[in-house]
């Protein structure tokens, strides 16, 4: 059984990955991100990480993808999508730098773990909630706060970043330089 | 039957793979984003299988810190991604070239 869903998982999050990296529209590669996110989080719940599983995909395919999608369908990039990616030479040897972290991360991982240890049976004191937030609570707790603040200057800064610049103090962008014309303004109250 | 937890290491391995090719060979900024979350999240996938081999809770904790600062990332790096996009009409990171060499 747990062989049986680990098989179908396992299958459907590289399958997955492998869609996210190769399709050609921004769109379709997010939205099968959020497949390898959720297979990911089903592999959690298989580990004896229920909770861990449930924030993937609270988290992850809940905020973080559509955070991604909104901005993917924000910057209408049909244009892009359309273009060539590079073939050759570089795609090899990208190509070959992946297999090779396969290869070093699963031979580390096949070496230091020899092969077939069994894990020890799950114990509810394990996968309880109660274990985990005493320890996140205890043990983690100055990191958790840091973790909080992080997360606030993250969103002052992403709203700095991407906010429209004030017209007066606005630089022309190269852009607007070549062309001699002054773009997006939807109010009209800048002069050309 | 139970899984061995090297099979699960092994997909993890497999998965950032993927996304380190991709975010090697493609152009379009937000599908090398996306290729970067992939190997987060393979990380993710092998803290919590060591977690399980270990019986030790903390490699589940480590993952919740690794999903915020993955939120974080992907915050700041869209606004950018935004802010790219006004004043380059484009984010193809191979036509944005003004800070290299």
């Amino acid at each position: 059984m747990e062989l049986l869903v680990f098989a179908i998982f396992a299958g459907l999050a590289l399958a997955s990955a492998l869609t996210v990296v190769l399709h050609r529209d921004p769109v379709k590669s997010t939205l099968s991100l959020v497949v390898t996110l959720f297979s990911t989080g089903v592999l959690f719940v298989l580990l004896g990480a229920p909770f861990v599983g449930v924030l993937q995909v609270l988290v992850y395919t809940g905020a973080i993808v559509v955070l991604f999608l909104f901005v993917v369908m924000l910057l209408n990039l049909q244009r892009e999508a359309r273009r060539s990616e590079p073939g050759g030479s570089f795609q090899k040897v990208a190509a070959g730098a992946g297999a090779l972290a396969f290869a070093a991360f699963a031979g580390i991982a096949v070496w230091r773990t020899s092969a077939d240890a069994e894990a020890a049976e799950l114990t509810e004191a394990f996968v309880g909630l109660r274990g985990f937030s005493e320890e996140l609570f205890e043990r983690f707790l100055l990191p958790f706060e840091i973790i909080g603040l992080l997360l606030l200057v993250a969103v002052i800064a992403a709203y700095v970043v991407a906010r429209r610049p004030e017209p007066e103090r606005r630089l022309p962008t190269p852009l607007e330089k070549a062309t001699g014309e002054a773009r997006i303004d939807p109010v009209g109250e800048e002069a050309p | 039957m139970s899984v061995p937890v090297a099979w699960y290491l092994v997909l993890a391995a497999a998965m950032f793979a993927v996304g380190t090719a991709g975010a090697l060979t493609r152009r379009n900024g937000i599908t090398i984003f996306l290729s970067i979350e992939l190997m987060l999240n393979s990380a993710n996938l092998t803290l919590v299988a060591y977690s399980r081999l270990l019986e030790d809770r903390t490699g589940q904790i480590v993952v919740l810190f690794v999903l915020a600062v993955a939120a974080a990332e992907a915050a700041v790096g869209l606004a950018l991604f935004i802010a790219l996009y006004r004043h380059r009409r484009t984010i193809d990171l191979d036509r944005v070239n003004l800070l290299r060499w």
